[in-house]
């Protein structure tokens, strides 16, 4: 069998399309089962994959503008796939798969000692703090091919690896070993109705990925596109979500920077 | 009523007081129980921590406990491997309550996950880079270490002495205890430092993340280090503390004396290595990442993590303790002791603090704010569940078992006219002194 | 945790992790087995004694 390259799936945002709708929450949430609860007002005990930030420039009226930025899972690579989540967890419950380049969890295995919370920085990591429930007639519409997860359990978005593995399947039987572009997309990108997500392989170059960021290969995947950049940069996480702003402020609030740094990002 | 088991020549509270003061204890230890049940019936929403708060109350009480039964190595090491031989005075006792101390960390390990049942996982699908898994291996390990420490003690008390296996394992146990002693040596070198390796390892966290050698961080070596020097602090602490409950001497001054000393030296030795680690972490390793050094101390809700922790850890309760035990003044007046010791548990316990909750308090994302928590009254409630475990451990091993060797010499004491030893307790006396002896 | 189970890997984190903590393991075990055998032979032979 001929060895196929490896892919590295990965998702581009563009932040100045985006208007803070939330379907692709909502999306995600349809097609993961998330569980939900009656009261899920306390977003810190509550699972979403799929979270939007609203970020302002803090600025007093009328100099006041506002950004919102959905939040998957990074799918951080690290140094050689040394993710902060995947290093740590005692069970191996999660793990980086070279192949896909996406960060997956094995809800079974974990044993919810939220190690790999901890050590992911984008809050990405949620706890089933509660059995998940779901109102009877509800559970007839869950979907089939992604498993639901039980109380003390770490969970996260997937990049809806399911998807992968069914257009995989599809493909090997049709003989193909090489997926299309659009043969592969997570919900959230086809839910977005301002089509601000983008979704693929960013090893590619024919995919639209790849040529949004122009990912850096010498620098761990860091966009050479001067608009683009990734969440906390600085901290070696490498992730392969990239966003896209044409603004500056919104450039800067993704990574720390030290009062006297001048602007470190591209302007 | 039980002086059958009550080791000979010492004297011991009258049974109802010493049933009283159980039964309080074990009331506390039913207020834990019940939220235990909670926990485990209803899961860990019954605690306060969040998504941002994945540990919470329960791993520092984890990391603490283990600091201060550190003291069970560390004396261990001295007495056997090191040849302080005055320790075996002490060594009883700090290995009493490092086993208490092991066996709370275990229990609240147990609270802690959230699939209890698959706890076993982190042995079997081990990760060996994860430095959680390093601490449960050498954790449970160094539980047994202590258990075989501990049973002889148990096998001395005078009627389990009777028997003669017993009597002779005791004693052949005791025989090779320096084979014991520097295993949990190494164990605890390696769990100590990887529970140092839990925050200092999170490379996008960084208020906790260091530089290191090799695969560890510096705060695996601190760690070490830091449990080495309060560890015996807080044996100290609890054989005071014994002697001021139970109203008399138990080891004289001289062992307690040379063992605040060396904790002393490595407390210093301590202190400063933590003072350089703290400074190139905050002038090379958090700038790096875009942190300046008073980021992580200002703009938190009631400045609960202000500059004043740092203060309070490495100076009040760092610099002050080891400058009061390296001088023979110091170690001599009572006061000053007590005061050292105290300043010592209490920062080794702020260090373990600020390593997991700070770390997880600390905004990373620029867009987001401090995360508060406050434990729940159940994560307090099992959190003090082992502490009242052990106290009825101490205080039953303290009745029953030969704990402390210079007690009957520091107190003589002639049995009352009810309490005089029947013939075949004579028999047996010279027997029961050897293994004590040992 | 054992070479069966399906993640181990031989290589050197397995190895010195493992090794160390079997190593360790052993010394604990076989110390205590000693000390326990020994204490059954010490044991029967003062009980010998005392019959004679
Ligand atoms: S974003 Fe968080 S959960 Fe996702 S790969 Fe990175 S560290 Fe892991
Ligand atoms: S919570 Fe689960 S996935 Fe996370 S580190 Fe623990 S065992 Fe691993």
């Amino acid at each position: 069998m001929k060895h196929e390259k490896a892919k590295k799936f990965g998702m581009v945002i563009d932040l100045d399309k985006c208007t803070g709708c939330g379907t692709c929450m909502v999306a995600c949430m349809a097609e993961n089962n998330v569980p939900f609860r009656e009261d899920d007002t306390d977003k810190l005990i509550s699972v979403a994959w799929m979270r939007v930030y609203r970020l302002t420039n803090g600025k007093p009226f009328p100099h006041t503008e506002e950004c919102f930025l959905p939040r998957p899972c990074m799918q951080c690579e690290g140094h050689d796939g040394h993710s902060p989540c995947v290093s740590v967890c005692p069970a191996t419950a999660t793990d980086y798969d070279m192949s896909t380049g996406i960060v997956s969890q094995i809800y079974t295995r974990c044993f919810g000692c939220r190690y790999c919370m901890a050590a992911c920085p984008y809050h990405v990591r949620q706890f089933n703090w509660w059995d998940p429930l779901w109102p009877e007639k509800m559970t007839e519409s869950l979907n089939p091919d992604v498993s639901v997860r039980m109380r003390g359990v770490v969970e996260k978005c997937s990049f809806c690896i399911h998807r992968y593995q069914t257009a995989t399947q599809k493909a090997n039987l049709e003989g193909r070993r090489e997926l299309e572009e659009d043969e592969y997309q997570t919900a959230c990108t086809q839910a977005c109705p301002a089509g601000a997500i983008t979704f693929g392989d960013l090893n590619n170059p024919g995919h639209a990925v790849h040529q949004m960021v122009k990912p850096d290969p010498n620098h761990g995947g860091r966009p050479k596109n001067p608009k683009a950049f990734r969440l906390l940069e600085r901290l070696g996480t490498n992730p392969k979500v990239y966003y896209l702003s044409s603004r500056k402020w919104v450039r800067r609030a993704g990574d720390n920077y030290i009062r006297q740094e001048g602007s470190q990002n591209h302007s | 009523m039980d002086s059958a088991l009550i080791p000979k020549g010492v004297k011991r509270c009258p049974t109802w007081q010493f049933v009283l003061w159980i039964g309080a204890v074990s009331g506390v230890l039913l207020w834990g129980v019940v939220a235990m049940v909670l926990i485990y019936f209803k899961g860990l929403n019954q605690t306060n921590m969040n998504n941002a708060y994945g540990f919470a109350l329960w791993i520092w009480a984890d990391l603490a406990v283990i600091a201060l039964g550190g003291g069970a190595f560390f004396t261990g090491f001295l007495r056997y491997l090191v040849g302080k031989d005055e320790l075996k005075n002490i060594v009883n006792y700090a290995v009493l309550v490092g086993f208490c101390c092991y066996v709370s960390a275990l229990m609240i390990l147990g609270f802690d996950i959230g699939q209890p049942l698959r706890g076993w996982f982190i042995f079997w699908h081990a990760n060996v880079h994860s430095m959680l898994t390093e601490v449960a291996f050498c954790l449970s390990a160094y539980l047994g270490v202590l258990t075989i420490e501990y049973i002889p003690l148990i096998l001395e008390n005078r009627q389990i002495n009777k028997v003669p296996f017993f009597h002779h394992l005791a004693h052949n146990m005791h025989e090779i205890m320096a084979v014991f002693a520097a295993t949990g040596a190494f164990l605890s070198f390696f769990h100590q430092g990887s529970l140092g390796g839990v925050p200092g390892v999170l490379f996008a966290r960084p208020f906790g993340y260091r530089t290191g050698v090799f695969v560890w961080p510096w705060t695996f070596f601190l760690f070490t280090w830091s449990a080495a020097a309060c560890g015996p602090c807080f044996t100290i602490f609890i054989t005071k503390l014994t002697e001021k409950i139970v109203g008399k001497k138990l080891v004289k001054d001289n062992v307690i004396e040379l063992l605040a000393k060396i904790s002393g030296w490595m407390l210093t030795g301590y202190i400063i290595a933590k003072i350089i680690d703290t400074v190139y972490w905050a002038t090379v390793t958090a700038p790096s990442k875009g942190f300046a050094f008073m980021d992580f101390y200002t703009n938190n809700p009631g400045s609960i993590y202000g500059i004043w922790i740092l203060i309070a850890e490495i100076g009040i309760c760092g610099v002050i303790p080891a400058a009061i035990l390296i001088t023979d003044r110091g170690r001599k007046s009572k006061t000053a002791l007590w005061l050292a010791v105290l300043l010592a548990i209490i920062g080794v316990c702020l260090n373990r603090w600020v390593m997991v909750l700070q770390v997880l308090a600390v905004p990373v994302l620029s867009f987001e704010s401090w995360f508060t928590y406050f434990p729940s009254w159940q994560e307090i409630a099992t959190t003090i569940l082992p502490v009242a475990l052990g106290t009825i451990v101490v205080s039953l091993s303290y009745r029953y078992l030969p704990v402390f060797p210079q007690e009957r010499e520091l107190n003589p004491y002639e049995p009352a006219a009810d309490d005089v030893l029947e013939p075949e307790t004579q028999e047996l006396a010279e027997a029961e002194l050897k293994p004590a002896q040992a | 945790m054992f070479p069966f189970s399906f993640e181990w890997i031989w290589d050197a984190g397995h190895m010195v992790f493992m090794g160390g903590l079997w190593y360790a393991l052993t010394i604990m075990g076989l110390g205590v087995t000693y000390c326990i055998i020994k204490a059954a032979v010490d044991a029967s032979g003062e009980n010998d004694g005392n019959h004679h």
